[in-house]
């Protein structure tokens, strides 16, 4: 059974029709893409998974259960975690606190006045990891503000990594970054795919990176779903090809 | 380095505080005055929980601190002549009231919440305005004052003895401030200032915002009716500008002035705030008009009050 079934999910903003009858399913240990044309209701289409909108119609369905009705918070903690197209973090806070914060959160301890010594300790074990995972050990006491943009990138997937999850939605990872950059978040999504076995969609404007990374690669256009398959599939795909020409010509 | 300038600063704060009744009248001021500041800063520190600490912003706290007031008065007054049994009652009403309006106001945000909470807070301030037969109305409720505390095999007279009831209000102080401290260090703490660094962020990070929001709203209306009570222990009585929107704003203004990002910033607040008004106020009777002034000054070029200014001249 799929991780994900997202069934013929719309979304009206008033007249304008953002997502249409767009449905996808997801396997488990799958990494999968979602690529489009500027406006072609991608993020839309994210917001709609993550519950940061409700849809028009159609339904949602994770690990086999309808979350359609379910508030963001309670998607988080059945394990869909999400990061965002303009990176969000806690920018006054340090590297540190920033994945202290979802650790807590993951470990059930949001509601708790205090910790006892050994939950201290198995948290302060479980940062320290995140960050060595994330290429962050030798800037977790700097405040996240004042990274540069790769670094805050790095933080805020780990943030999500931390929250457990068994589906990650990342919304244009490498957006805005340069070659460098873009080449160490890579490195960093493709072990967390490969090493953790994690399940990762992802929004993305790099064609580098979706034929580097993904199994299956699906086209949205104006809202609508135009095709899915294997890189390779997409590539030699007729009306892929002239919604992306089209609109560069 | 930064955590001893903060242990330094905590020592500090509680030396001067415990040390006021010694040093305040030698410096040509008085204990009263003391008592009134540490009052004022623990509503202002209360206020503080939820704008400096969750992002939210109170115009109404003074409908919970009125609540706590009026509670301990009428209590008091009318049913035990107890002072800790009518401090019990103004808590649990200021507190009770919160929770109840809490759900309604949760969901929004900035302005609106504001605005609503001023609404709710006018509606008290209406009802200790006009019930007349119970509140006296414009008059206060007058003809009662605050009991020695009973601790059976001795009694303090915090009635008589100004600087007795200095350290009971102090110690009172103490306690609350203690607790805000703990929960602020705390898992749940943490939960609050990611809703203030970044609402979205917290969401998505499955914190239940509006609830932890109600959260830190009806703590933050406990601590500011523990001040209430004291605001009326310390007066012998309680009228409804107690209650009035104005004294809401008070509590915002000391909290911006002193720093709301500093866990003291509120206390230095209420000291400048009172100090100032009890300074100009026996010149002048426009002294409003001084401290709006300062105020507007401090806000315009230290945007993180007095305290932010010296914690980044210390950090530079």
């Amino acid at each position: 059974m799929s991780l994900l079934q997202v069934e013929k999910v719309s979304k009206l903003f008033g007249s304008l029709v953002a997502v249409s009858e767009v449905s996808m399913n997801v396997e488990s240990g799958e990494l999968r893409a979602v690529i489009g044309p500027n406006g072609a209701g991608k993020t839309t289409f994210f917001n709609l998974i993550t519950g940061f909108f409700r849809p028009s119609a159609g339904r949602i369905i994770f690990d086999g259960q309808d979350v359609t009705a379910l508030l963001p918070a309670r998607r988080v903690w059945r394990g869909i975690a999400r990061t965002f197209q303009i990176t969000e973090v806690f920018p006054e806070l340090s590297v540190y606190e920033n994945l202290r914060i979802p650790v807590e959160v993951a470990s059930g301890f949001r509601l708790q006045p205090w910790l006892s010594h050994e939950a201290d300790a198995k948290i302060r074990a479980r940062v320290d990891e995140l960050l060595a995972m994330g290429g962050l050990a030798d800037k977790a006491a700097r405040l996240v503000g004042e990274l540069a943009h790769g670094d805050q990138r790095s933080t805020e997937i780990m943030m999500a990594i931390a929250l457990n999850p068994r589906l990650l939605l990342l919304d244009e990872p490498t957006a805005g970054m340069g070659e460098q950059e873009t080449f160490e978040i890579i490195q960093l999504i493709r072990r967390l795919h490969k090493d953790s076995k994690l399940t990762i969609v992802l929004i993305e404007h790099d064609m580098r990176v979706v034929f580097h990374l993904a199994d299956r690669i699906m086209v949205l256009d104006q809202g609508k779903f135009l095709a899915e398959g294997t890189p390779q599939e997409i590539a030699a795909n007729e009306a892929v090809q002239t919604a992306y020409l089209g609109k560069a010509a | 380095m930064p955590k001893f300038d903060k242990r330094a600063g905590n020592v500090l704060v509680w030396v001067l505080l415990l040390s006021a009744p010694y040093w305040m009248p030698a410096v040509g001021s008085y204990v009263e005055l003391g008592s009134h500041v540490v009052v004022f800063a623990l509503a202002a520190m209360a206020l503080n929980f939820l704008l400096g600490y969750t992002g939210v912003l109170s115009f109404g706290h003074a409908a919970y601190f009125g609540l706590g007031a009026y509670g301990t008065a009428l209590t008091i007054k009318y049913l035990v002549p107890s002072t800790p049994v009518g401090m019990l009652v103004g808590i649990l009403l200021g507190t009770a009231a919160a929770a109840v309006i809490g759900p309604l106001i949760v969901r929004l945000r900035g302005v609106y919440f504001a605005m609503c909470t001023i609404a709710f807070g006018q509606v008290f301030y209406y009802i200790g305005f006009q019930w007349f037969s119970l509140t006296g109305g414009d008059d206060g409720v007058s003809a009662w004052h605050r009991m020695p505390l009973d601790l059976g095999f001795t009694s303090i007279d915090i009635l008589n003895n100004p600087k007795a009831f200095y350290y009971f209000v102090l110690f009172v102080f103490a306690i609350c401030v203690g607790l805000m401290a703990f929960l602020l260090r705390s898992p749940f703490g943490r939960t609050l200032i990611a809703i203030r660094e970044n609402e979205r962020r917290a969401r998505f990070l499955g914190i239940p915002v509006d609830r932890h929001i109600w959260m830190s709203w009806v703590i933050s209306c406990f601590f500011v009716s523990v001040a209430g009570t004291l605001f009326a222990l310390m007066n012998n009585f309680v009228d409804p500008r107690a209650l009035r929107w104005d004294q809401s704003g008070t509590f915002v203004i000391m909290a911006v002035l002193g720093g709301m990002r500093s866990f003291w910033g509120p206390l230095i607040g209420s000291a400048i705030y009172l100090v100032l008004q009890d300074y100009i106020s026996s010149h002048t009777e426009n002294w409003m008009s001084f401290i709006g002034l300062f105020f507007v000054l401090i806000v315009l070029f230290f945007p993180r009050g007095v305290l932010g200014l010296v914690r980044r001249k210390v950090v530079t």
